[in-house]
């Protein structure tokens, strides 16, 4: 080997260890930071599920403190069991678990997580996450019901390596508000709701126009709400009945 | 003097990376619908590319030949990357907006393209001047392309509404072919008015 190659060879190595060290340093430093934003990003989503105003007019977002009080005063976790659709009472998130917190989809669950929200003491709706593969990523969200557990209040997607500007619109306004007041639960059935291809039929309850260009993704989209809405339905059937 | 003077301006107008070495296009076209996109991401590739060309400047003599490319690239992924993470912290919304185009200044010819041209061949200080000049420049382009979109196709600036109410936003400049008219009408006008051609 002449020793120009070596050269070449250790300039290299010094280079990638210089970077890789600037980097681990850069990534540890923010990351708390980072990890408060996305926590509070959640619960933003959280609360548009609800129908909480989560922008002003302004176009500013509920601050770091209101989404807090919101938790506080109006919204409970709690947990159901997945099999049965039993309501575990006394169980809180940090009973979880460590594999069950690391859990990308309904699947890797044994417990659910629901949020309840009151007010006055009197509940008033119902949000729980959604999460599933798309076409390339998993997408995650919130879907949240009414108190007769029959409609959609509101979906969210918040997460996801969609394509931007094509499965990536998932996060849009236009495409999530059209969930809102489609009709999960008719005539004592579930009833599917259905992102379609192109546009959904005018007056439809439960179907939603698709995105174009990511019909793989609104697949996706389809069989994991419906999914996660069939395990949830395990525990709303009981409310229903009650 | 008069050489540090033309480091700067020349790639403003005469040397401009966008209008006149077309370069960068597909980040120009991506983030201008509004202009609070479009000015991180100009604030971010500045940053970027500032830094870059120092690094590159200094590790000129003894980086080898054979190897520099690569070494250009880690050096420049790795600043994208410190910047991404800065962004995420703490821009958290227009993070997510930019999303994949932060990422791609990796690729954005105009930082590479000025370690290549400029920052092998000259030091640190003309470098660092270099990188803010062309910085400048592109971030020029993209903020003029960004006022017309956001304008036209929101009828607002900044976030701030100009235009009446009652004005319909004119939805192709809000898409990426109304940017590309845009970009290639600025190109031609600013062509003209400096008399600067492609040679046949």
């Amino acid at each position: 080997m002449r020793k120009d190659d070596l050269y070449a060879i250790g300039f290299a190595a010094l280079v990638c260890v210089v970077c890789s060290l600037v980097l681990s340093a850069t990534a540890q430093l923010l990351k708390e930071r980072q990890d408060m934003e996305v926590e509070l990003d959640r619960k933003l989503n959280v609360l548009k599920a609800f129908g909480v105003p989560v922008v002003d007019e302004a176009g500013k977002k509920l601050s770091k403190e209101k989404v807090d009080t919101y938790f506080e005063t109006n919204i409970s976790e709690v947990f159901l069991d997945k099999e049965t659709g039993d309501l575990l009472t006394d169980f809180t998130s940090a009973d979880l678990p460590p594999a069950e917190l690391r859990a990308r989809t309904i699947e890797d669950k044994e417990h659910l997580p629901l949020y309840v929200w009151r007010d006055d003491g009197q509940i008033q709706k119902y949000a729980f996450p959604i999460s599933g593969m798309g076409l390339w990523s998993i997408v995650y969200g919130y879907m949240a019901l009414d108190r007769d557990l029959s409609t959609i209040i509101g979906v969210t997607f918040y997460k996801h390596g969609e394509t931007p500007g094509l499965g990536g619109e998932v996060s849009t306004e236009w495409f999530q508000s059209q969930f809102h007041d489609k009709v999960i639960y008719k005539d004592g059935e579930l009833q599917p709701i259905q992102v379609v291809k192109g546009e959904a039929p005018a007056g439809s309850d439960h179907q939603v126009d698709g995105i174009s260009g990511a019909t793989m993704t609104g697949n996706g989209l389809n069989q994991f709400m419906n999914r996660d809405l069939q395990y949830y339905n395990r525990y709303f059937s009981k409310v229903r009945g009650s | 003097m008069a050489k540090t003077k033309e480091i700067i301006l020349d790639p403003l107008s005469d040397n401009n990376p966008i209008t006149i070495q077309i370069l960068g296009i597909c980040s120009a076209l991506a983030v201008t619908v509004k202009m609070e996109t479009a000015a991180v991401m100009a604030i971010a590739l500045t940053v970027v590319l500032t830094l870059s060309n120092v690094a590159m400047s200094l590790l000129r003599t003894v980086t080898p030949g054979r190897i520099r490319m690569i070494v250009e690239m880690s050096v420049i992924a790795s600043l994208v990357i410190v910047a991404d993470q800065f962004l995420r912290a703490y821009l958290f919304d227009i993070s997510r907006q930019l999303s994949v185009f932060v990422g791609l200044i990796i690729t954005n010819c105009i930082v590479m393209g000025r370690a290549e041209a400029f920052a092998l061949q000259n030091p640190p200080l003309p470098s660092l001047l270099d990188g803010i000049g062309n910085g400048l420049g592109y971030s020029a382009v993209l903020l003029t392309v960004a006022s017309i979109r956001e304008i036209l196709g929101s009828g607002s600036w900044f976030g701030l509404q100009v235009l009446p109410a009652s004005y319909q936003g004119n939805g192709l400049a809000l898409l990426a072919p109304g940017a590309f008219i845009i970009i290639g009408l600025i190109i031609w006008a600013q062509r003209t008015i400096i008399h600067k051609y492609e040679e046949d």
